[in-house]
């Protein structure tokens, strides 16, 4: 069986469109999280992910449509701890992942474990996925990316420097609530693609390829996001053929394009020693 | 009638049950150059938040060109450049003239899309600060006093009516910091920008500051350079050679010498006073 014959395989065709959408999604959201050293807390909300999958697992309904509000709900509560408690960030992440976690299991056990559903999730199974849910999928990235788009200024402000954007007038408070929901959703879409273990590689890998390569920060997620695509696209073919995990190749290709990366980066810097005066 | 730049009434603010500030009441009016003084500790930085509106007093009011604090929405009229450039991750992406951009968002409504006019003004300010030539190269590998240069043109990029400087030249090598310190003189004779700049260089109040506020939790000390230079009080509460140092306008030196710490105010510093011009006014 050859290349074009695997194309012609709907699931292979479905996987591929809705993890080429989530995959730019993450790359341009990873880039601010990153840079805001807030790179963890797509862990945090992959844990909150898991436990709304077992709840929706449980109760029997898409776990898609369980996981957005849910999500979404867990990103607001980590930056209302971080501000109504004077917690540390990460220890506001690490709350919530553990009720996530605790919860997820909890209610597995409740339901009498859940088996090859839950691990599903836990290790992703894009292949697998519906005609449905690829349509949520690219919509809601569709919508994410273009209230990225409308945010961009002020969300370069809070990421360059939080002080100076809230004394310019920028409503600080609520440009952090609209990034904390897109990041929930993002997580939620990447949990098919790579599954709740590997959704933070999704978010920050990208990213953290393109500062090595990049002078500005559109460029900067131009980069990432085209990265993520190739490292998607790349990982599914790749995983059908050699039959391994799609979730894990994929996360494994980013790693290559990230070593790749830091060896332009050193060679740059190398040959920047040389001219320089 | 001119309304007054700033009007702080009877403000005071607590942390953690403690006083920070007490009843500070003072006015800046059009065209004020204030010199903001005072030891480690003594508020400075918190008195800055609070104009900025990034604290919240607990008692008092502010008004900035008339209008209370919390109904001022006018930001481009005040440009503000914060203490340290240190926030700067060095591996940041954004080009210069993509940070000095980010000024000009103060006077937009959402959707905040910067367009000619404002590309404009940021090409007119990279040319007035001397760093058109950085404007393509990445923030986060410049050295400090290039970023440092950079984030003045953001403060600077709307034409501010106010400036509110947190210890602006820290990081500027003697040469640049006399061009902006000459850049501020020009913009508040030239153009009447007010001026509120927190230092620990006394040399420089002296040198450029109409007025001089002296704080340690409460207001010490607030008046014109004049009226501090002829002051008995201020004599007694500062020390003859602080008082010197500021009245003789000698100013930090720009051939390479550092500041050197003042024994008579704790945490701050004083330029040398320069015995060849005026050993003898020394007491």
């Amino acid at each position: 069986m050859n290349w074009m014959e695997w194309l012609s395989f709907g699931f292979v065709q479905r996987a591929l469109l809705a993890g080429s959408f989530i995959a730019v999604l993450c790359a341009v959201l990873g880039v601010f999280l990153v840079l805001r050293r807030l790179s963890l807390i797509g862990d945090g909300l992959a844990h909150a992910t898991f436990g709304s999958a077992a709840l929706a697992l449980w109760l029997q309904w898409n776990p898609l449509y369980v996981s957005v509000p849910i999500v979404m709900a867990s990103a607001l509560g980590i930056l209302k701890l971080t501000e109504k408690t004077r917690m540390y960030g990460d220890a506001a992440i690490g709350v919530v992942s553990a009720v996530g976690i605790a919860g997820g299991v909890l209610i597995a056990g409740l339901a009498g474990g859940f088996n090859v559903d839950l691990f599903s999730f836990l290790f992703g199974s894009i292949l697998t996925i519906g005609p449905l849910d690829v349509a949520v999928s690219v919509i809601l990235s569709v919508v994410v990316v273009a209230a990225v788009s409308l945010f961009y200024q002020e969300l370069l402000s809070v990421t360059f420097d939080e002080e100076s954007a809230r004394a310019s007038g920028i409503r600080v408070g609520a440009i952090n609530q609209v990034f904390g929901l897109l990041t929930a959703v993002a997580v939620v879409l990447s949990m098919k693609v790579v599954g709740v273990l590997l959704i933070s590689a999704l978010l920050i890998l990208p990213a953290v390829t393109a500062l090595q390569l990049t002078r500005s920060f559109r460029a900067t997620m131009a980069v990432a996001a085209a990265i993520a695509v190739l490292s998607v696209l790349a990982g599914i073919l790749v995983s059908f053929a050699l039959d391994l995990p799609s979730g894990a190749t994929i996360v494994f290709i980013n790693i290559l394009f990230l070593a790749a990366g830091l060896a332009f980066r050193r060679r740059e810097g190398r040959a920047g020693e040389k001219t320089s005066p | 009638m001119s309304v007054d730049v700033l009007d702080i009434r009877d403000l005071t603010f607590r942390y953690n049950g403690v006083d920070v500030l007490q009843d500070l009441r003072f006015s800046v009016e059009t065209g004020d150059y204030v010199g903001l003084v005072g030891p480690n500790g003594s508020g400075k930085t918190t008195l800055i938040r609070l104009l900025l509106g990034l604290l919240e007093a607990g008692q008092g009011e502010i008004r900035l060109f008339g209008r209370p604090i919390g109904e001022f929405r006018d930001w481009t009229r005040i440009g503000y450049l914060p203490q340290k450039t240190a926030f700067v991750t060095p591996r940041f992406p954004a080009t210069v003239r993509e940070i000095v951009a980010l000024g000009r968002l103060a006077g937009k409504r959402f959707p905040k899309i910067l367009g000619r006019t404002d590309r404009e003004a940021v090409q007119r300010v990279l040319e007035r600060l001397d760093i058109a030539d950085l404007q393509d190269r990445p923030v986060g590998e410049l050295s400090g006093g290039q970023q440092q240069r950079v984030l003045i043109a953001r403060a600077l990029v709307n034409d501010p009516d106010l400036l509110i400087l947190d210890e602006p030249a820290s990081a500027l090598d003697p040469e640049v910091r006399d061009r902006f310190f000459q850049l501020l003189a020009d913009l508040n004779t030239e153009r009447r920008v007010s001026i509120v700049m927190v230092t620990h260089d006394l040399g420089t109040i002296g040198r450029y500051s109409s007025k001089l506020l002296y704080l340690d939790k409460r207001i010490v000390f607030y008046g014109t350079y004049e009226e501090f230079c002829h002051s008995e009080d201020v004599t007694r509460i500062f020390g003859a050679f602080a008082q010197h140092v500021i009245c003789h306008r000698h100013g930090a030196p720009t051939d390479g010498g550092g500041l050197t710490p003042n024994p008579l105010l704790p945490g701050m510093a004083a330029g040398p006073c320069g015995e060849d011009r005026c050993g003898e006014e020394r007491k």
